[in-house]
């Protein structure tokens, strides 16, 4: 059963000028992505900045109003409801079911609140009684790892890494059916990343967690997600499960990504891939395949034809027009 | 053990705490802050604190110079001043004063003068210093006298009542309008915001001398001084407003993107608890230091339409109304301790300003 189905979800920018304020132009962020989120499964929205990840996932929390596309949710009560078009007072009673975990963990948090009512938030605001409150907030914390005493303290006595569990605990405080996590480690030191990333796992397991994880880069989605979608300029290029897409991707963009994934071990590297130029403007993007520029496999037919997701494996999608003919490099 | 103690201390320390923590630490600001809370006491118990019937004239003590009260004679302690004969000068038929060593007047505390009513509670005549004895036309003159024989310390002193409550009320009135204006403005955006942005536009672009003159020229003369005292307040409000809806405004917008407040939607939290639970507190400290920012500006407001003769009138007692006579040349040359009343508006804008920067800086402790 799926939590989530996004289906041809579009999010367009008018630019607009002149006297007249006539749309001359339109950036499109997002432009036709389909996924879906399977209960219990974390998926993984891969991509470079200004990709459209972070569209996406604020689309389906609604913080943006897309432009078109459905997007349809179950909220766990039998039926599914299309969040692309509900009206914002109709999304009120919903959003306790989705829940987000933000990426800069000294802006999510309000400093002028205590940590124990930053988690207890959600739970007041949608009628939770003061008693029940207080157990849950004790709930949580041991949940991501925290001392109790952390109620009674303010955002400003805690670190990077000790604020995103405070977040945490408040994405989780609802019990909610899909968790969107925006960049959740980006903004941590690498060593904090590890922690908060096993924290994830360890949730995930106890706590069979819906999750869209959003993030720039390869090498933290292999550990949380079950499959993974690539994003290039506004679309999905790649689908696949986390495995397989490491083992052996089917899209040059998806090559590229896992080349910059840091190797620790020297001997293991591989060939050294270089993105070169630089990622597509989604208000001009290139005719064709949009990576079509900065691809090594690139063809006359990529030029002109823009390639469409197909499935070119059980399980596995691509939009590459050689997707069966070239070999691919991943990582072991 | 003391270290984590403080470590505690600091970890449950809220917001206006941090705040004041680091305030502490701006020296000038503190002084500042001092200084001001002196002059609105100053203010407060004005009355308690003259020393002679700020609206009483006497044409025979005209351009007193200032008197300094000796506070030993040959017996020891005993403050006194020596009582002043007046005799004019044949030549230029000014009134020369000169001490008069056979008039000692003892200065005592709590002595009976005028009566006043003290915090508006009840009447009474006695005040901080005065002189026991001596004939009507004496009296102790720290500053001097004007041309009306008004004693200037008195008037200074009662004048701060006037020119500094007008600039709480000024400032009063500008941020109920500029919060809710520049509340709506932010929170709303869309064509509401353009149309209030433009009409601060507009109000900030007409000069004020001019604006304020007409204004002024349109109060009638038949009006009380309190009535004009409340006209000139609002007409100071009218562009006082536009700083503080900016700020107001430059807050919401750049708060509405902040994560917590996103996260306190998400959440499912109505609009007015967003707003009053989560962006109001935040930008509060910001709100008080662009108050203190703003009464200095008032009360130069006020300070320079007195001045000019278009704000409050006699027998009214401002600042401005004492800069008034200074204006003369011929006066002021020879008389020129009635410019002493520039002094207090100096010493209150430099204290209001330093008490804002130090505000400023102190108001985002996590900045």
């Amino acid at each position: 059963m799926n939590v989530l189905e996004v289906t041809d979800l579009r999010k367009h920018y008018p630019i607009h000028a002149g006297l007249l304020r006539r749309e001359v132009a339109r950036v499109r962020a997002v432009d036709g992505v389909s996924f879906h989120i399977a209960e219990g499964e974390t998926l993984a929205l891969v991509g470079e900045s200004g990709c459209g990840k972070t569209t996406v996932s604020r689309c389906i929390l609604r913080a943006l109003a897309p432009t078109s596309g459905s997007i349809r949710f179950d909220p766990g009560q039998g039926g599914t409801v299309d969040l692309a078009t509900l009206p914002k007072r109709a999304l009120r009673p919903l959003r306790r079911h989705l829940q987000m975990i933000f990426q800069d963990p000294y802006s999510s948090l309000n400093p002028r609140m205590m940590v124990g009512d930053i988690i207890a938030e959600p739970l007041k605001v949608n009628g939770v009684p003061a008693a029940e409150r207080n157990a849950r907030v004790l709930e949580l914390l041991d949940l991501v790892q925290m001392p109790a005493v952390a109620r009674t303290r303010f955002p400003h006595a805690f670190s990077g890494g000790q604020r995103q569990r405070i977040g945490i605990a408040r994405a989780l405080a609802l019990n909610p059916r899909l968790v969107v996590a925006d960049e959740p480690v980006s903004a941590l030191d690498v060593s904090v990343q590890a922690q908060i990333i096993n924290l994830m796992l360890d949730l995930q397991d106890r706590l069979k967690l819906s999750m869209l994880f959003v993030a720039h880069d390869l090498s933290v989605v292999r550990h949380v997600s079950d499959r993974v979608a690539v994003m290039y300029v506004g679309r999905i290029v790649e689908v696949a499960p986390t495995d397989a897409l490491y083992r052996a991707p089917r899209h040059p963009y998806t090559e590229t990504l896992l080349a910059a994934v840091p190797a620790p071990d020297p001997m293991r590297r591989g060939r050294q891939m270089k993105a070169s130029g630089e990622v597509a403007d989604p208000a001009k993007p290139p005719p064709g395949c949009a990576f079509h520029p900065r691809c090594p496999y690139a063809q006359d037919r990529c030029r002109v034809e823009r390639p469409e997701l197909t499935e070119v494996a059980p399980g596995r999608w691509a939009s590459c027009h050689r997707a069966q003919e070239i070999e691919l490099t991943g990582v072991a | 053990m003391s270290a984590t103690a403080a470590q505690d201390r600091w970890a449950e320390a809220t917001q206006l705490r941090l705040t004041w923590w680091r305030f502490r630490r701006h020296r000038l600001a503190v002084v500042s802050l001092f200084i001001i809370v002196l002059f609105y006491l100053v203010a407060a118990f004005a009355d308690f604190l003259a020393i002679n019937d700020p609206h009483a004239t006497d044409a025979r003590r005209s351009f007193i110079p200032p008197q300094s009260i000796h506070l030993f004679d040959e017996d020891g302690f005993n403050p006194h001043v020596y009582g002043l004969r007046g005799v004019r000068d044949r030549q230029t038929f000014q009134l020369i004063y000169t001490p008069d060593p056979n008039r000692k007047l003892p200065v005592r505390l709590f002595t009976r003068g005028y009566t006043y009513n003290l915090l508006g509670l009840f009447e009474t005549d006695i005040h901080l210093i005065g002189i026991e004895g001596g004939q009507r036309t004496d009296g102790i003159f720290l500053l001097g006298t004007d041309q009306l024989g008004r004693d200037l310390f008195s008037r200074m002193i009662v004048a701060t009542r006037v020119s500094l409550s007008i600039g709480l009320a000024g400032v009063t009135l500008s941020l109920l309008l500029g919060i809710i204006l520049g509340g709506v403005s932010g929170l709303y955006g869309g064509w509401v915001d353009t149309l209030i942005q433009r009409v601060i536009e507009v109000l900030r672009s007409i000069p004020t001398i001019p604006l304020w003159m007409g204004l002024a020229a349109a109060l009638p003369n038949t009006w009380s001084t309190t009535q004009v005292y409340f006209a000139i307040t609002i007409i100071i409000s009218l562009i006082g407003w536009t700083d503080l809806a900016r700020v107001v405004r430059g807050r919401f917008l750049s708060l509405r993107e902040e994560d917590f407040v996103v996260a306190a939607e998400l959440a499912g939290a109505s609009q007015g608890r967003i707003i009053f639970r989560h962006m109001l507190p935040s930008f509060a400290s910001h709100i008080i230091a662009a108050v203190s920012l703003a009464l200095p500006a008032m009360i130069v407001s006020e300070t320079a339409l007195s001045f000019l003769g278009l704000g409050l009138r006699p027998p009214a007692i401002s600042w401005g109304i004492l800069l008034q006579d200074a204006q003369n040349i011929q006066v002021l040359a020879n008389a020129p301790w009635l410019l002493s009343a520039a002094v207090p508006v100096i010493l209150v804008i430099l204290a209001f300003n330093f008490l804002g920067d130090g505000l400023r800086d102190a108001a985002d402790p996590y900045g």
